[in-house]
């Protein structure tokens, strides 16, 4: 089942449609969680593959977002640089159910810690 | 067990198939059964609801008084009959033994079964706000809910519906039929989202808008108010009170799971099934909208028909497997047509391919992916969806019909010489009207551009064609292709990739045609892409802002980050602070503020500012709020450092202090900055007042610069003292400083009105000619007391210190973290 898997980040509603949030990782990469005009969500570490500008705070549209310090557009499903830019942020395995969304676990605290979740 | 039974014909010694749900799923499951092998299993069918098998999906044409009930029957009781079938109904079963294989009813009926199938389709979600188990509160799935809306409606009277989605808005079509006053309540800010794109669900609620009903988008409900023991009305979570007879709770529904669940079976967000729709037990299958297949829950029944399908094909030997299914949607409210499949999200490797006829009221959207199409939204001409659909689950490649696609198949399927868009305007006659509005003809265009129109612009400014609402700009651009070939001249540019527009006929056509949202611009003018980009969309807020002062609501959304947060991000992605010093003056007060959220914040760097201010660093998003309260309290507002508006106005120490002071210039810009601050404007706009023409505030590389002479103000204009430096022109000379802050409005408001998004005065001056700015202000003796009275009237919507909204807690969200994740936190979770 899910429950040892998934960690528990809250109601959908927290977030406008259009916009991100942030998810400090004491020990890690700061999260953001966007949710697209489309209803969609997704989760990438906040930082842009070109200066770690935080990717959080940039325009959304589709499901890619413009880094807000020089405007690199990044792929909210891959973490991937478009167009002629090269680069790529991690993405995070994130679900929504019953209006609360769900990160993997393994993916928020990484590798090291995963064999303690597991167990 | 199937060898003990041997040769046995009796009936008792069929295999037992019990069904647990009469709906859509479950009987039409026995139906495929009995479609491949009638004799082979004892049904028996169990039923929550009183009554026999219905199409569910028609109870919203029940609901509008377009159909009764019993046109809605699928299967009447002679169905089961003649079928050996037993129907168990208005008794629920209450518990699964798969150990025993028995079901037990809530009557206390047991029965046993080789075979079980669960069929028990979704419950609707319910939002467990204060008041939603008040009477009065239904939600739409059954025969008993239509008829609870039914009784409540006799009196007329209001209903609110909660949730914009499908079932939302058949219900509150329905419920308006039957004469109640309506109320949309949504929390996204498009009607029907995972369906419809921005604009489609804009042009969808101006429709349901025009119909009376009321629609509320972004709205998050707080709780459902009582009075006598019943609903009267819902709260939002802004205060908004909305008054309500009946509430319908339409948010969406949940596989109904709870019965597998207490069986042991393996369920996660539905009853897990494999291809063949078997659960973790191997006696048991599951079918419909309980069920979960490859990680998906369906709410159509398209897909069910599929899933009964594999499902019969298993129960009587003849596996085929099912493999999913790719959805489409239709709304069931009568006049309006809409179509949506597949995944029209765009992103990386998507192509959008969009026509709009704003006269007709039209907008389609195709979604292409390696030439395949993945996604289709269509509103106002549904003609080819299915076309679309079929194309998109085919896979086929569409690149030799990729031009005409977005037409339809009719023009896509004309073959050969239509396909080619070109070739079918070279096709039409002479006479065929190009131009609805200026009633311009295929043989007077070609004619004007034979005479010499070599450009779109020639053309419109010639024969008018496509000069007034532009949705024929394709047609005579195809017609100057196909009559001169390679010698088109290209037009002026246009504002982005998403419009053939130029800026300066966006901004008229919102004036001219009374144009007050994005997605209303997008569609009558003709957007090629569905939402805009981050270039075409600051610049509509903007223009649409400008164009309706009061009115407009700024959209978010569509501003960059520092107009979101209302501070400079930095490379770190900290902030920057500039609080506002009227003309550069300060006072003990405010530098004690300042140096206070220095220390108290930690801010790395505070720094004089080269537009005469104090700017301090480092500040987290956090923090900000907190920041500005500090600010705040000590009298100071928002500086607008980050905005495209009026930054700060220069000032020297003029008359009072200096010697060659011949006016009072530190006085003249503080009256200037109050009259000014908080303005948007198309890009940054800075000021400086001098004293003297020894100028010691720069005012002559400014937007608008004053210098002050014995006999007055001279007026200067354009300056820039950025990437290329200009120095002003000089507007003209005024005696009072009345009539200096009258010309200052009018020109700041003359360059709001005209410039394009993102042009300074600088090259603003320079593309319009100083000769022509002058002649606008100062050939008419009204120009500038209309300018300025526009200025003022829009100020009075956006001299509200931003900083202060936020300290009130407006839009924390953009402040706060969602959580903060601690491992140890974690761990426990
Ligand atoms: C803070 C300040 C420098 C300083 O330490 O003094 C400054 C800082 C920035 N300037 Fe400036 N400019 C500052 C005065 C100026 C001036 C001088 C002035 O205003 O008198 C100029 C030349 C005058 C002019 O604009 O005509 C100036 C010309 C620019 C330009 C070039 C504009 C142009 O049209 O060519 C940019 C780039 C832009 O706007 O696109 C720019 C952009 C910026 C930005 C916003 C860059 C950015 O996008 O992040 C810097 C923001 C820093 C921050 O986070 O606060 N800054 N900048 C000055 C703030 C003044 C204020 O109190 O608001
Ligand atoms: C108003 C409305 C309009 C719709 N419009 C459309 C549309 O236009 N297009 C479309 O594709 N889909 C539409 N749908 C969705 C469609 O109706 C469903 O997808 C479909 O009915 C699902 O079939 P099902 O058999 O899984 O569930 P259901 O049809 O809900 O059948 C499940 C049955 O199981 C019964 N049941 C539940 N638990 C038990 C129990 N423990 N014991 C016995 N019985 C039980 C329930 O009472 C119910 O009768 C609409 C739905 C509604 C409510
Ligand atoms: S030079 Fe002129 S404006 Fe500058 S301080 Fe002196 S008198 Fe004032
Ligand atoms: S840091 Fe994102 S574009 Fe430069």
């Amino acid at each position: 089942m899910l429950t040892g898997k998934w960690l528990d980040i809250g109601p959908t509603t927290q977030i406008q449609p259009g916009s991100a949030r942030t998810l400090p990782v004491a020990g890690g990469e700061e999260i953001a969680v966007f949710h697209t005009m489309r209803g969609e969500f997704y989760a990438l570490v906040n930082k842009c593959p070109h200066k770690a500008g935080p990717l959080s705070e940039g325009i959304v549209h589709g499901d890619t977002v413009s880094c807000p310090l020089h405007n690199w557009r990044i792929s909210l499903r891959t973490g991937e640089a478009q167009g002629d830019d090269k680069g790529c942020t991690p993405t995070i395995p994130m679900k929504v159910d019953a209006g609360r969304m769900f990160l993997l676990r393994e993916a928020v605290i990484g590798p090291v810690a995963q064999s303690g979740v597991a167990a | 067990m199937n060898a003990d039974t041997g040769f046995a014909a009796a009936s008792a010694l069929k295999e037992r198939l019990v069904v647990i749900g009469n709906g859509m799923a479950g009987c039409r499951a026995v139906e495929e059964v009995l479609a491949r092998d009638p004799a082979r299993y004892a049904i028996t069918i169990f039923g929550a609801e009183p009554r026999v098998n219905y199409n569910r999906i028609m109870l919203s044409p029940v609901l509008a008084g377009e159909k009764t009930f019993d046109e809605i029957v699928i299967n009447g009781p002679e169905w089961y009959a003649d079928n050996a079938i037993t129907l168990v109904s208005g008794d629920p079963v209450t518990a699964i033994d798969t150990a025993e294989r028995t079901v037990t009813s809530a009557s206390g009926r047991v029965e046993p079964y080789d075979r079980l199938l669960i069929a028990t389709g979704s419950d609707p979600f319910i939002i467990p706000v204060p008041g939603h188990d008040l009477p009065g509160v239904v939600t739409f799935r059954d025969l008993d809910d239509v008829d609870k809306m039914l009784a409540a409606a006799e009196g007329g009277g209001h209903a609110v519906v909660i949730g914009g989605g499908l079932l939302g808005l058949e219900a509150a079509h329905g419920l308006t039929l039957r004469g109640m006053s309506v109320s949309v309540v949504h929390l996204m800010p498009t009607l029907m989202e995972r369906q419809l794109d921005e604009a489609a669900g804009w042009l969808l609620r101006q429709e349901l808008e025009r119909r009376g009903q009321t629609i509320l988008t972004g709205a998050n409900t707080k709780a459902i108010l009582e009075a006598d023991g019943r609903v009267a009305g819902v709260e939002l979570e802004d205060g908004t009170r909305i008054k309500a007879d009946i509430v319908v709770m339409a948010v969406g529904i949940r596989p109904a799971t709870a019965l597998a669940k207490a069986a042991g079976l393996t369920v996660e967000r539905g009853i897990l099934v494999d291809d063949h729709m078997v659960t973790s037990d191997p006696a048991v299958l599951a079918v419909g909208e309980c069920v979960q297949h490859r990680g998906a829950c369906y709410g159509l029944v398209a897909p069910l028909w599929d899933m009964c399908r594999s499902l019969a094909a298993y129960l009587t030997d003849a596996p085929q497997g099912y493999e999913g299914s790719v959805t489409s949607t239709k709304l069931k409210v009568s006049g309006i047509d809409l179509f949506s499949a597949g995944d029209f999200s765009g992103g990386e490797g998507a192509e959008d391919i969009v026509l709009r006829d704003a006269a007709r009221g039209v907008y389609k959207r195709v979604v292409l992916r390696d030439n395949k199409v993945v996604g289709a939204v269509l509103y106002g001409d549904t003609a080819d969806g299915s076309w679309y659909f079929d194309l998109l689950k085919k896979g086929e490649d569409v690149s030799p019909i990729r031009e005409a696609l977005i037409f339809g198949q009719a023009f896509a399927q004309g073959g050969g010489a239509l396909a080619d868009p070109n070739a079918a305007v070279a096709a039409l006659p002479d006479d065929a009207e190009i131009c609805g509005c200026n009633g311009v003809s295929k043989g007077q265009v070609v004619g004007c551009i034979n005479a010499g129109a070599h450009s779109l612009d020639a053309v419109r400014s010639t024969c008018k064609a496509s000069a007034s609402c532009g949705s024929c700009t394709g047609l005579v651009e195809r017609l100057l292709a196909v009559t001169l070939g390679a010698e088109v001249e290209s037009g002026p540019k246009p504002m982005c990739k998403c419009t053939s527009f130029t800026h300066d006929d966006v901004r008229r056509n919102i004036v001219e045609k009374g144009l007050r949202a994005i997605p209303q611009v997008m569609q009558e003018l003709h957007w090629t892409t569905p939402e805009g980009c981050s270039s075409c969309r600051p610049a509509l807020n903007y223009y649409l802002l400008c164009a309706w002062p009061g009115e407009y609501e700024d959209d978010q959304k569509s501003r960059f980050v520092n107009e979101r947060l209302h501070a400079n991000i930095q490379k770190d992605g900290t902030y920057s602070v500039v609080p506002r010093m009227w003309g550069g003056l300060t006072n003990p007060r405010e530098l004690r503020a300042i140096a206070d959220v220095v220390e108290k914040y930690d801010a790395p760097m505070v720094k004089v500012t080269g537009g005469q201010r104090l700017d301090i660093f480092g500040i987290k998003k956090e923090d900000l709020p907190a920041v500005w309260a500090d600010l705040n309290a000590a009298g100071m507002v928002s500086g607008h450092a980050y905005g495209k508006s009026l930054r700060t106005v220069k000032t020297c120490v003029g008359s009072e202090w200096c010697r060659f002071g011949t006016q009072d210039s530190t006085g003249l810009g503080v009256k200037i900055e109050r009259m000014t601050w908080g303005s948007w404007m198309p890009h940054k706009f800075k000021i400086a007042v001098s004293g003297c023409p020894r100028n010691c505030a720069e005012a002559t590389i400014k937007d608008f610069g004053v210098v002050c002479v014995d006999s007055g103000y001279e007026l200067h204009i354009g300056g820039n003292g950025g990437i290329h430096v200009r120095a002003t022109d000089l507007l003209t000379k005024v005696a009072t400083e009345k009539e200096a802050m009258e010309m200052c409005a009018a020109f700041i408001q003359l360059y709001r009105e005209d410039a394009h998004y993102l042009e300074r005065t600088a090259p603003w001056v320079e593309r319009k000619g100083v000769d022509w700015v002058r002649a606008q202000l100062l050939d008419d003796p009204e120009a500038v007391g209309k300018l300025a009275r526009r200025f003022r009237y829009s100020q009075k919507f956006s001299q509200d210190d931003p900083w202060a909204a936020r300290v009130a807690g407006e839009r924390r969200d953009l402040h706060a973290h969602l959580a903060q994740v601690r491992p140890l936190q974690l761990e426990n979770a």
